[in-house]
C-alpha cells in the first residue's frame, strides 16, 4: 500500500470524489512553489501531481510549457525538485505526491539512482508522458519494484484492443485524458466522459482520474460526479504566471477542490 | 550463410523499433495507436509493387531520378589525391534529398485516408518537399517551423506559400528544427483522425527512423549501380553530411554490409566542437537520451535538459542524430566528424569556383571532410560524398557570413 492507495480507500470510506492538483515545482522559483505546494493540503487537495521541468515537453500547451522554461531559468533541477517533495513531507506524511514530466531527465540521472532518491524524498507516484506500455522495462517495472506507483494516461485513442495493455502494469490510479491535445487547450464535456472512465475502471480494476481542460469550479464538480475524481492543472498554473499571490493561487485551488468535493 | 546474416547490419530495427539500444516509441499514449497504425500500413506498404511502382514512376517522372554520379575532376585534381564523386541529389525536383522520403510518406498517407498534412522544418528543404507534394495531390499542408529558421530562410518560406501551404513560426524554445518538431507532435496529438505526420529525417518514434530509411536508400542502391557502371567496382569511401541523417542513411544503407566500403558521418561542429556546445554534433560531444521518440546522442546538460545546438547551416541544427547512427556509431561501423562553419565555408566557395556547383551548407559539410582527406589518399582511392542539396537558399547567409551586402549587387 503507498500513500495513493490509502487516499483512495480513505476517500471510498468518506464517499468522497479526489481532488489532484498540478503545479510545476520551481516556478516562478523554488521558495513559491514550496509554499504553494505546502498549502495545497489546506486548500483540499488529495493528491499533488509535482512537474518535472523539462526543455521540450511534448505533450503540453503554452501554459505548461513556459511554466517549465520559468522554473529551469530559475535553475530547477530534478535534484531540486526531490528536494521540494522533501521539504513538503517533513511536515506532511500522507498526502500523495505524484511527480509527473518527461523521460529524459530521469533517464540521464539514471533510473536506479532516481527511484532510491525519489522514495526516500516522499514521492509516492510517477506520471512519465513519453512512456507508452511499449516501453514499460525503462521505467515502469523499476519504480513498482522500488514501491512507486506508476500511473498511465489513457486516451481517447485508447481502443478495447489496447487497453488491457494500457492498463496492465498501472497501480495507484488511472489518469484519463479526456481530450485528444495538449494540456491547457480543449475543454472536456462530462457526457462524453461518464462512458470512458466506466471503461477503463471495468478493465483495471483502479480509479480513474480525469484530466485536460478543466479550469473552473463548475468544470470540476462535473467532471468529478462522473469519474472518481478530477484533475486541474493549466488553469492553476496560471494563476502563478499572472504573478497571483500564493494566498490568492491557493484561494483559487479551494474553489476547485470545493467544486470537486460536492461532487 | 547463416553467419554472414547473423553479421548482418541491414536487419536493423528489432520489432520494438530498436537499433541496438537506440530507438524505441517514446511517445505519449494518445500518439501510440498512431504510430501503431503506421507501423502496420507500412510494413503492408513495403511489400506492395504497385507501391513501389508508383514510387518509381513519380521518382523518374516527378523527381528527375536516377540523379547523376559525377566524377568532379577539377576538385579532384586540386586535392591531388583520391578520385572524387559526387551523387547529385540536389538536382532533384525541390533541389533536395528530402523529396525522396516525402513522396513515400504522402502516397502512404493517401492510402491511409488522410487529408492534412503536417512537417517540420529546420531549413525549409523538408517543408518545400512536403508543400510541393500536398500541391500535387491537392492536400492540405501545415508546415512548423522555428520563428529564427523563418527569418535565416526567408526563399523557402515563401516558396511554401506559393505550394500552398500554411507555415507556422513556432516561437516556443529558441525557435530552431527542435522546437517545429515539438509544435508538430502537438499538432498532431490534438489532430488524430485525418493528420499525417510527414517527418523529414530519420528521427522520430519507430517506424519513422527504418521508413524514412527506406525511401532514402534509393540514394544509396542508384550509386551501386552507378559506380559499378563507372568504375567497375565498389567506392572505398562514403561521407554526407547529418543533422538528423537522412541523406546519410540513404546514402550508407545499401553499402553496410559491403565491408571494404568505409563509412563517414559529418556533423555540424558550428563554432568548434567544445564545451561551450556551440555546435550541432550530437555523436562527438553528446549523449544518449531521449526526445521526439526515440533514444538517441543528445546534446544535453548535466540534468537532461535538452541543449539548443549551433550551426550556420539551418538543416543542420538539431540537438539529436537519427537513433540507427547512433548505433552505427557504437558498434564501429561508420565513423563519425565534425566540422566548423568556417571549415564548410571554405568548402562551399572551393566547390562554386572549381566545379561550377552552388552547393548548400549542409553537404558542403561533407565536401570539407572531402577536401581534409582526399589529398592523403592514393589516387586509386575513390571517394563519394552525397551533394543533397543546392545552395540557393543559403546564399543570403553565405553573403552575410563573407562580409557581402547584397545590396552591393543590385
Amino acid at each position: 500500500m503507498t500513500r495513493i492507495d490509502d487516499k483512495f480507500a480513505d476517500l471510498a470510506r468518506q464517499g468522497r470524489k479526489a481532488f489532484v492538483s498540478y503545479i510545476m515545482a520551481g516556478d516562478p522559483d523554488f521558495e513559491t512553489s514550496l509554499a504553494v505546494v505546502k498549502g495545497l493540503p489546506a486548500a483540499g487537495v488529495d493528491i499533488i501531481e509535482l512537474g518535472l521541468p523539462f526543455t521540450d515537453p511534448m505533450a503540453d500547451g503554452p501554459t505548461i510549457q513556459l511554466a517549465g522554461q520559468r522554473a529551469l531559468e530559475g535553475g530547477m533541477t530534478l535534484q531540486k525538485t526531490l528536494d521540494l517533495a522533501r521539504a513538503f513531507r517533513e511536515g506532511d506524511q500522507t498526502t500523495p505526491i505524484v511527480l509527473m514530466g518527461y523521460y529524459n531527465p530521469i533517464y540521464s540521472r539514471g533510473v536506479d539512482s532516481f527511484l532510491v532518491a525519489a522514495k526516500d524524498a516522499g514521492i509516492d507516484g510517477l506520471i512519465v508522458v513519453d512512456l507508452p506500455p511499449e516501453e514499460d522495462a525503462e521505467l515502469c517495472l523499476p519504480a513498482q519494484a522500488a514501491g512507486l506507483n506508476f500511473i498511465r494516461l489513457a486516451t481517447p485513442t485508447t481502443d478495447d484492443k489496447r487497453l488491457p495493455q494500457v492498463v496492465q502494469n498501472t497501480s495507484g490510479f488511472v489518469y484519463y485524458v479526456s481530450i485528444t491535445g495538449i494540456t491547457g487547450a480543449a475543454e472536456a464535456e462530462a457526457g462524453d466522459v461518464r462512458p470512458e472512465v466506466a471503461r477503463i475502471k471495468a478493465a483495471s480494476g483502479l480509479p480513474v482520474i480525469v484530466g485536460f481542460g478543466v479550469n473552473t469550479p463548475e468544470k470540476s464538480r462535473a467532471i468529478a460526479a462522473v469519474a472518481d475524481g478530477v484533475v486541474v492543472g493549466s488553469a492553476i498554473v496560471s494563476k502563478i504566471a499572472a504573478g497571483d499571490s500564493v494566498g490568492d493561487v491557493l484561494a483559487f485551488v479551494k474553489s476547485l477542490s470545493d467544486g470537486a468535493h460536492s461532487a | 550463410m547463416a553467419n554472414d546474416l547473423f553479421n548482418s547490419f541491414m536487419t536493423g530495427p528489432d520489432e520494438r523499433g530498436r537499433f541496438g539500444d537506440f530507438g524505441g516509441r517514446f511517445v505519449s499514449e494518445t500518439l501510440m495507436p498512431l504510430i501503431l497504425e503506421l507501423e502496420e500500413q507500412y510494413e503492408h506498404a513495403k511489400t506492395d509493387d504497385s507501391f513501389w511502382a508508383e514510387m518509381h514512376d513519380l521518382w523518374t517522372h516527378y523527381v528527375g531520378r536516377p540523379s547523376p554520379l559525377y566524377l568532379a575532376e577539377r576538385l579532384t585534381d586540386h586535392l591531388g589525391g583520391a578520385k572524387v564523386y559526387m551523387k547529385r541529389d540536389e538536382l532533384n525536383h525541390t533541389g533536395a534529398h528530402k523529396i525522396n522520403n516525402v513522396l513515400g510518406q504522402i502516397i502512404l498517407a493517401r492510402r491511409m485516408g488522410k487529408t492534412r498534412i503536417i512537417a517540420e522544418t529546420g531549413a525549409g528543404q523538408h517543408g518545400v518537399a512536403t508543400a510541393t507534394v500536398c500541391a500535387k495531390f491537392g492536400l492540405k499542408c501545415i508546415v512548423y517551423m522555428g520563428a529564427h529558421d523563418v527569418e535565416r530562410q526567408a526563399p523557402n518560406v515563401f516558396r511554401m506559400k506559393l505550394l500552398g501551404a500554411e507555415v507556422v513560426p513556432v516561437t516556443s524554445g529558441r525557435g530552431t528544427l527542435k522546437d517545429a518538431m515539438n509544435d508538430a507532435l502537438r499538432d498532431w496529438v490534438t489532430n488524430v483522425r485525418d493528420t499525417f505526420y510527414c517527418i523529414g529525417t530519420v528521427a522520430g518514434p519507430h517506424p519513422y527512423p527504418a521508413m524514412v530509411r527506406d525511401f532514402q536508400s534509393i540514394i544509396g542502391k542508384e550509386v551501386r549501380e552507378q559506380m559499378t557502371a563507372a568504375e567497375g567496382r565498389l567506392p572505398d569511401t562514403l561521407i554526407a553530411a547529418i543533422g538528423g541523417g537522412s541523406n546519410a542513411m540513404g546514402l550508407f544503407y545499401p553499402f553496410l554490409d559491403d565491408k571494404d566500403v568505409g563509412i563517414i558521418g559529418v556533423e555540424a561542429g558550428g563554432k568548434g566542437v567544445n564545451a561551450k556546445m556551440e555546435h550541432c554534433a550530437s555523436l562527438t560531444g553528446g549523449r544518449p537520451g531521449v526526445l521526439h521518440g526515440n533514444r538517441t546522442y543528445l546534446l544535453q546538460d548535466d540534468d537532461g535538459q535538452i541543449l539548443e545546438g549551433f550551426s550556420i547551416s539551418a538543416g543542420l541544427d538539431y540537438p539529436g542524430i537519427g537513433p540507427e547512427h547512433a548505433w552505427l556509431h557504437d558498434v564501429g561501423r561508420a565513423q563519425y566528424v565534425a566540422i566548423t562553419d568556417k571549415e564548410a565555408l571554405e568548402a562551399f566557395q572551393l566547390c562554386c569556383e572549381l566545379e561550377g556547383i552552388i552547393p548548400a551548407l549542409e553537404p558542403s559539410h561533407a565536401l570539407a571532410h572531402v577536401m581534409k582527406i582526399a589529398p592523403e589518399l592514393p589516387k586509386d582511392h575513390i571517394l563519394c560524398m552525397n551533394m543533397c542539396g543546392r545552395g540557393d537558399k543559403d546564399i543570403f547567409t553565405v553573403a552575410k557570413a563573407l562580409g557581402f551586402e547584397m545590396g552591393e549587387f543590385a
